[in-house]
């Protein structure tokens, strides 16, 4: 894989060159509630492929849902609605009736808050998403499993005990593993939910070193709380407030020049 | 010199007498009410032991009343001999007892329907209309819970079934027997395959050649299957009720990291879910099933019968196909029912107690062992699956 492009594995997929915008969002409002309220309003926001974008913001201001919105999570809500506006992903409207969700969130994967393994071996854990898709070849998983592994800096760590159970592992270990299982299926995009927000800062170091390393053949979307972990990880920086987009900008200008008050505001930590 | 133990001014002096008084009153009462509830069961299973235990017993080797076990149900005689000895027999020994001193004096001869022998005929029945009532009842209920749970879109529908489920629950069991006997009993949708269909009962008989049996809709009659299935849906709302539970307990994340890597519903239910709410699902319906397993009235229209001098496979004809239909359309003994006949239908009679309590006592063991059965396989799985 060629560091300069973003590459799908199928001859046939559209191919996005760096600065590229690989998600483009489009004056996006969503409610969870049928459109009585919305919880997100007029977002207009693309993100660049092969970066790593933050999205910030005080508590209960959308971020989250709008990392939902990318790979469709939020249909499993059966209240959620997209109201206006619309997300393109590799210039496919996401929400349009011919996309398969399924098919979508294999191409957009997702790493969760809480790091949540399955209560299987490792190796199961790395495999799931292969299996999932009939990948029945041993030969193959088995290099799947060590490539994916290897990426998230897991593989010296657990390669003597893949048929042990995953929660045996330490909390920074297990959610590195969920990475592993991720980027197994081989995404274009990982969205990542507050990745370290329950680990500790050693384990939490590792995980930006990860993210650091893995912008190279992926494009990410993380949502943090850390406004430290932003300016260390990312490129871009989409601050949120109360559902709508305030500033977005390269990180170095939301964090060192920010256009809007607001913004200046919260990363001056005067609210948040 | 001050008093070094009572400070005048001490604030964390104890409360007033008379709180603690109350305090103590009211725990006390509390602690009374519970152990209110071990008396009873120590009580109730205590006397049942007590009269149960002697009759599966005997003084010699085995130390098991096999006899009791393996004989069908008969009468019991009672009598006196010329020395004004009482004796009891069953129904076979005192046949061949007479065939043998056809000159015996016997004085004040008595019977007693369905008193003597063993409980095979019974245990056998109970057994059999657990099994029908778990396969449908398993079958039926997880599937609907997956639905409910998985699938069904929030809104008033799914509420009104809530509803109805939970207010199935709350239908006494009588209304369960009476409904199984119109349904499962008497009406004649239920096909049965057989050589000879009942043709004033018989809707449609339809001939399956090349045998030259027919696949008759006349129903069921009262049956281990009209008993069983009858059983099943008395189970299904407390079984539907607590497998939702378990499908609820198996934690969030688990669904969302199986859909965000690309698994469609059913794959994300069958390999993320289901494999975590197995053991809750089990022990709940076990013992969902234990629970109807001990009921009377639901079975006393549908299935079960007084006396019996065959079990259902002895009594079934045909082969093959038509055999299992003939021996699922059979009637049956059961064990409440059976503990109901000699204890309710019967007049009083010392000579009963025997068959009584031990009747009561091996149900109440095949019961406790079930709930036994159903914890254990909680406790092996939850070793397994910990999150």
């Amino acid at each position: 894989m060629n560091d300069s492009t973003v590459t799908l594995d199928s001859a046939d997929a559209p191919q996005v060159a760096v600065n590229e915008p690989i998600i483009s969002i489009d004056d996006l409002s969503f409610s969870y509630d049928l459109g009585d309220t919305n919880t997100l309003r007029n977002i207009s926001l693309d993100i660049p492929a092969g970066k790593v974008t933050a999205f910030i913001g005080p508590s209960g201001c959308g971020k989250s849902t709008l990392l939902r919105c990318l790979n469709r999570m939020n249909d499993l809500v059966d209240t959620a609605k997209v109201t206006n506006g619309k997300i393109s992903i590799l210039g496919q409207d996401i929400n349009a009736p011919d996309v398969d969700a399924i098919e979508l969130r294999k191409h957009v994967g997702m790493v969760f808050q809480k790091y949540n393994p399955f209560p299987k071996s490792i190796y199961e854990n790395v495999a799931y998403g292969l299996r999932v898709q009939g990948i029945k070849n041993k030969s193959v998983l088995d290099q799947a499993v060590e490539e994916s592994l290897q990426k998230s800096a897991l593989w010296t760590e657990v390669k003597d005990r893949l048929g042990t159970s995953a929660l045996g592992l330490s909390g920074g270990q297990q959610q590195r593993l969920c990475i592993a299982r991720t980027i197994a299926v081989k995404p274009q995009i990982v969205l990542m939910d507050e990745p370290c927000s329950a680990l500790d800062p050693i384990a939490t170091a590792r995980i930006e070193e990860l993210i650091t390393e893995l912008r190279q053949d992926f494009t990410i979307a993380i949502v943090t709380h850390n406004m430290q972990q932003a300016t260390r990880v990312s490129d871009q920086t989409a601050f949120f407030y109360l559902g709508k987009l305030i500033e977005y900008d390269d990180t170095e200008v939301i964090f060192g020049n920010p256009k809007e008050r607001q913004t200046e505001d919260y990363i001056s930590g005067r609210f948040g | 010199m001050l008093d070094s133990t009572v400070t005048p001014s001490n604030p964390f002096r104890a409360a007033s007498r008379k709180q603690r008084i109350k305090d103590g009153a009211s725990i006390g009462l509390l602690a009374t009410f519970t152990y209110f509830i071990l008396v009873c069961a120590v009580i109730i299973i205590g006397k049942i032991t007590l009269d149960g235990l002697p009759v599966i017993l005997k003084a010699e080797a085995p130390f098991i009343n096999t006899e009791f076990f393996t004989k069908k149900t008969m009468t019991l005689n009672q009598f006196y001999t010329a020395e004004g000895e009482m004796v009891r027999m069953d129904n076979d020994d005192f046949i061949d007892f007479q065939e043998s001193n056809p000159d015996a004096v016997i004085r004040e001869h008595k019977t007693f329907s369905y008193a003597g022998g063993g409980i095979l005929g019974p245990l056998v029945g109970t057994m059999m209309l657990v099994m029908v009532c778990m396969t449908a009842a398993l079958f039926v209920g997880i599937s609907a819970s997956i639905y409910l749970n998985e699938y069904a879109k929030k809104g008033k529908v799914l509420n009104a079934i809530r509803l109805s489920i939970m207010n199935l629950a709350g239908v006494p069991s009588i209304v369960y027997g009476l409904f199984g006997a119109a349904f499962f009993v008497h009406s004649p949708f239920f096909p049965v395959f057989t050589n000879a269909p009942d043709w004033e009962k018989s809707l449609f008989a339809m001939p399956l050649w090349p045998t030259d049996g027919y696949l008759s809709f006349q129903g069921w009659g009262e049956s281990l299957l009209a008993g069983g299935l009858t059983l099943a849906v008395m189970a299904l709302p407390v079984i539907i009720a607590s497998c939702e539970e378990s499908l609820k307990a198996v934690p969030k994340g688990f669904r969302e990291a199986s859909l965000a890597l690309g698994a469609t519903k059913w794959q994300m239910i069958r390999t993320a879910v289901l494999p975590y709410a197995t053991p809750g699902i089990l022990t709940a319906s076990v013992l969902g099933i234990t629970r109807v397993a001990g009921e009377t009235a639901p079975i006393m229209f549908t299935a079960a019968v007084a006396g019996k001098d065959k079990l259902p496979w002895e009594d079934a004809q045909g082969t093959g196909l038509y055999w299992l239909s003939d021996m699922m359309t059979q009637s049956v003994q059961a064990l409440p029912y059976h503990i109901y006949v000699v204890t309710g239908k019967l007049p009083d009679d010392p000579a009963l107690k025997d068959m009584q309590y031990g009747s009561v006592f091996v149900f109440l063991l095949l019961v406790i062992s079930f709930a036994m059965v159903s914890v254990f396989l909680r406790a092996s799985y939850r070793k397994k699956l910990k999150w």
